[in-house]
């Protein structure tokens, strides 16, 4: 005779959390997430509520399972720049990476042969660790997290990104930088096989930026590693880049291998090249046109053909609160 | 002298579709959305390198007539040119209807503000009356005048030179390979004039003789 016993300790039919949710709970989590940022911003944001502020993009089949878990827990944010974001079609198809060509769509067409795993960046300079680190290493201590901001392009061109970082500053005071550092390099890849137009003199490679410490130690400024909830496509600037909102594009150095700490003002690529046209500040600044163009205004992308869609810049591209301080007794005619 | 005609009667049309290709091409590109995120700047900039393009060939007709010894080159010269001037204005349209919505306001501050587009516009102002004057009667007309004023083709092409490599970013650098072929064209009519000059002094010195 089969005697049914219940064992006491099975939990019922209806406690089971059904498959679709417990292999869907970080999605769900995630959308309770959104739920708590919006709410928090209701009064300026209110139709954000619940939403994600965008459509995550599809990761790379290659990307390595730790960057995707890292990725996965990212700190969502709400949209605060106010605006429309730009389609990740447009992001990551329209770029200058002049290692892969001097079109915009070039980069997207030509940067599936860069590498980014393994991916190793040297620390050297005024720091008490110095060293080589991978990117795992580099990435470890920080939690990622979205940052929506504007992008503007020395060429009278802007987006709106969903980057996707940590702190810079959080990341300096890991190499605990000597008291005399008083900037921050930042290097590119070198490798012609990998980037092909660095077979062509068109730029002095590599491809050099920096801040001064106090710029880089700015809450605002991040090291991204990801754009549209994914990891950076090459074209963007993989596996890691710089990403100071304030400044013009060119200073937002992509694919960085070296980070060096010093006190003398680094050689970056664009102001060395055209000393009158681009300086090391490359503050954004309606008020300083470019010696060829007038920085006054510019096109938000994507643009449709029948509306270019031209829009006033802003002075630090809108981050003048946060960021003016660094500048304030500085002649921003003389150190554009 | 006959199989020459009928070869350039049956050449042109096909040319003259070649040099259309183009502006099909980005007018495909335009119906099915394909010119990326700016696409009245990817506009602009594909017909200005275009007109450049096409005022080079134009310029390459006399050189090639000295290369080969033939001088059917000529006959291409003409449909070459309006080409180029083609090109310009559809670029000058777009520049001023699509990226820049006819907004005057901002068009008048730019053309005081932007060198290059100075230059671009006088280029345009320049090569305006070359295509006024291109027509057989125009020619007789004028008589020697004529072609006169169509020597400012070098000085025009020049100012696109100039015009072009103020847009990049980089300048000159990036569009080195165009300059180059520029310089050969140009350098070609400075070989042309001092032969001239040459062949005359030999002859002014054997009538004195």
């Amino acid at each position: 005779m089969l005697i049914k016993t219940s064992q006491p300790n099975a939990p019922l039919s209806s406690d089971i959390t059904p498959e679709s949710i417990y292999t869907g709970r970080r999605e769900l989590l995630k959308g309770l997430g959104y739920i708590g940022a919006g709410s928090l911003l209701l009064p300026h944001w209110s139709n954000a509520a619940g939403a994600n502020p965008y459509e995550s993009a599809a990761e790379r089949a290659n990307a390595p399972a730790w960057l995707k878990q890292k990725i996965n827990s990212r700190k969502l944010q709400a949209n605060m720049t106010g605006e429309g974001i730009t389609p990740y079609d447009s992001v990551s198809t329209y770029n200058n990476f002049y290692e892969f060509g001097l079109d915009k769509s070039e980069p997207a067409e030509n940067a599936h042969t860069l590498k980014t795993e393994p991916w190793k960046v040297t620390v050297d300079g005024l720091c008490n660790k110095a060293g080589t680190y991978t990117l795992e290493d580099i990435l470890k201590p920080h939690t990622l997290e979205d940052r929506i901001y504007r992008f503007r392009c020395v060429e009278a061109w802007s987006m709106v990104v969903p980057w996707l970082g940590f702190s810079l500053a959080d990341l300096i005071k890991r190499f605990e930088p000597k008291t005399d550092a008083k900037y921050i390099e930042f290097t590119t890849l070198v490798d012609k096989e990998q980037m092909p137009n660095q077979r062509g003199r068109s730029l002095d490679w590599p491809y050099v930026e920096g801040l001064r410490l106090d710029e880089a130690m700015n809450p605002l400024a991040i090291m991204a590693v990801g754009v549209y909830g994914r990891s950076l496509p090459p074209q963007n600037g993989a596996p890691l880049r710089l990403i100071v909102p304030w400044k013009y594009g060119f200073k937002s150095i992509k694919s960085i291998v070296r980070i060096r700490f010093t006190n003398t003002q680094p050689k970056t690529t664009w102001a060395a090249m055209a000393p009158r046209e681009y300086g090391f500040y490359a503050n954004v600044n309606p008020a300083v046109d470019h010696p060829r163009w007038t920085q006054s205004r510019e096109r938000r992308l994507p643009a449709s053909l029948f509306n270019p869609n031209w829009q006033p810049t802003l002075p630090f591209n809108g981050y003048a609160k946060e960021v003016a301080t660094h500048y304030r007794n500085m002649d921003l005619r003389q150190y554009f | 002298m006959k199989n020459t005609h009928n070869w350039v009667a049956y050449s042109k049309p096909v040319i003259f579709l070649l040099l259309l290709l183009p502006t099909i091409w980005l007018g495909l590109m335009a119906y099915q959305n394909q010119l990326g995120a700016d696409p009245a700047k990817r506009l602009v900039d594909e017909t200005g390198l275009w007109a450049f393009r096409i005022l080079l060939l134009s310029l390459l007709m006399t050189p090639l007539k000295n290369w080969t010894g033939r001088s059917v080159w000529i006959r291409y010269r003409r449909m070459i040119g309006l080409f180029a001037l083609f090109y310009v204005v559809i670029h000058l349209l777009i520049y001023v209807f699509l990226l820049f919505g006819a907004d005057w306001t901002l068009l008048g501050k730019e053309i005081t503000k932007r060198p290059y587009i100075i230059v671009g516009l006088l280029a345009f102002l320049l090569l305006l009356p070359l295509g006024v004057t291109s027509t057989r009667n125009w020619q007789k007309r004028l008589g020697r005048n004529w072609l006169r004023l169509h020597k400012t083709i070098y000085v025009i092409s020049l100012l696109a030179l100039l015009h072009f490599s103020w847009v990049k970013k980089l300048g000159i650098a990036s569009i080195w390979p165009y300059a180059l072929i520029l310089a050969i064209l140009l350098g070609e009519r400075v070989r042309m004039a001092y032969q001239r000059r040459q062949h005359r002094a030999a002859i002014l010195a054997s009538e004195q003789s």
